[in-house]
């Protein structure tokens, strides 16, 4: 099951860099809305320091979003996802697979970008630490949850806006812990409640989900 | 003794002139209760100490706010039926009930935020249970949405339903959020362990309230789902003699 496991995401992260230039375009667009705020709110700095973590977190919520589109739609067009839903091999771990290499190539990337983006934001360096670690477990519980909606939306006319209205009710609750995580160790209260709370929805999201995309992917090609 | 099959009614061609059957009871029921409530909501029950008059929109808020909570879990569990079951009748029901849940959310946000305006000021507040509701209403819109996306209505019934399902998440969260976050919105005033914190009169209002919102549930999904079974079963044999007959 772990070979399993292990060459789905190899085959997945070589498909991804031979195609290098969609896993820039996510991380571009990422920059590029952290960057528009300023601009429409004004470079006040005290301001700017305030509204950082939420807008750092919502970036990163809609870019990893847009990539949800390509999870699994290449497979299903090229008629390997078929595939794998026959092998003996449980869907779920093939499912998680997917999804890990998804977060490699699409979730790291933003929270190795964050700090950057932090620091135009004037956020202090402790903050910072605080804005990667939560990125860091709350961008795989995005990729997770987001796979559900791919799967179910899979080869909709449409389907990239109507994965969003699916997805992005569930994604507040990472949105609220993940911000609210920095800016409670910026007011001196201390991340860990947030920080805990958000390692409490990875591991539940960890385990069911991929079941729920497994389950969405056979409905979706029945 | 007789038993009564209940799985006859499981069937969308022996359910659809059931439907029929009920749907003046409820309707009926759901005016005269409506009647009594608003009345009493108006005229008997006593002005609050704390918010003068102004509460008595609790009669409205209140029962929309619980149906929505209500209407998304038998959502969810005919979702489920449909899953596990196939049965084609438990799809139909769950996006039955679909559009009367949105409405309620609506109406316990919308009312909310009447009630808000004189408490507290301010029309909307970010907090835990204002922003869970609303995400209940954005649950609702998905579910539609994606119901209405996807043409082979068999998958769009298992889609949606499996959506419906994970969502149903959300519940315990909004009806909890006033115990485990600290927020504006008061408490719950009714609870089963420790009895009620309101005037009989309030609580029997708020009941014949809830029950009238209730009975127009179930009369308007009834109405609705007869309509979804023509849409599906339009070309089959029962629906023409049903259809012939004058019904």
């Amino acid at each position: 099951m772990l070979t399993a496991l292990w060459w789905v995401v190899v085959r997945d992260l070589t498909l991804a860099m031979r195609r290098r230039a969609d896993v820039l375009t996510t991380l571009f667009f990422f920059v590029i809305v952290v960057s528009l705020f300023p601009l429409g709110v004004g470079p006040e700095m005290n301001t700017l320091r305030l509204m950082g973590p939420g807008v750092v977190w919502v970036a990163a919520l809609l870019a990893s979003m847009l990539s949800l589109g390509r999870l699994f739609s290449a497979d299903y067009i090229d008629g390997s996802l078929e595939q794998m839903i026959l092998t003996p091999r449980p869907l779920a771990v093939l499912v998680l697979g997917k999804v890990l290499s998804h977060w490699l190539v699409s979730g790291v990337p933003l929270v190795l970008m964050a700090p950057l983006l932090g620091v135009q934001y004037g956020l202090s360096a402790q903050a910072l630490g605080v804005l990667v670690v939560s990125l860091l477990l709350g961008t795989p519980v995005l990729s997770l949850v987001g796979a559900v909606g791919a799967a179910l939306t899979l080869g909709l006319r449409g389907g990239g806006v109507l994965v969003s209205l699916l997805v992005l009710p569930l994604y507040i609750p990472v949105l609220i812990f993940g911000a609210g995580s920095v800016e409670a160790s910026v007011t001196g209260l201390g991340a860990q409640a947030h920080l805990s709370l958000l390692g409490a929805i990875l591991v539940p999201a960890l385990v069911f989900t991929p079941w729920a995309t497994g389950w969405a992917l056979r409905i979706s090609m029945e | 003794m007789r038993t009564i099959n209940w799985f006859k009614y499981s069937s969308p061609a022996s359910f659809y002139p059931l439907a029929g059957k009920l749907i003046p009871y409820f309707t009926v029921l759901a005016v005269v209760l409506t009647a009594v409530g608003l009345y009493m909501g108006f005229f008997v029950a006593p002005t609050d100490y704390k918010q003068g008059e102004g509460y008595r929109i609790m009669f409205i808020h209140v029962p929309a706010a619980w149906m929505s909570m209500f209407i998304y879990l038998v959502m969810a569990v005919y979702a489920g039926a449909g899953l596990v079951f196939n049965t084609r009748l438990s799809s139909m029901m769950a996006s039955a009930l679909a559009p009367t849940g949105a409405l309620f959310t609506f109406l316990a946000l919308w009312t909310g935020s009447f009630w808000g305006k004189p408490m507290w000021g301010a029309w909307w507040v970010w907090d835990a249970r204002l922003t869970s509701e609303l995400i209940l209403l954005f649950l609702y819109i998905g579910f539609m949405s994606l119901k209405a996306a996807i043409d082979d209505p068999r998958r769009a019934a298992r889609a949606s339903g499996l959506l419906a399902i994970i969502g149903a998440i959300n519940i315990p969260i909004i009806y909890f959020s006033v115990q485990w976050w600290n927020t504006l919105h008061q408490g719950a005033s009714i609870s089963i362990t420790s009895g009620t914190s309101m005037e009989a009169t309030m609580l029997t209002t708020l009941l014949v309230m809830s029950f009238a919102f209730w009975m127009y549930a179930i009369a308007v999904v009834l109405a609705r789902v007869r309509c979804e079974i023509l849409e599906a079963e339009g070309d089959t044999e029962w629906v023409a003699a049903q259809l012939g007959k004058g019904q």
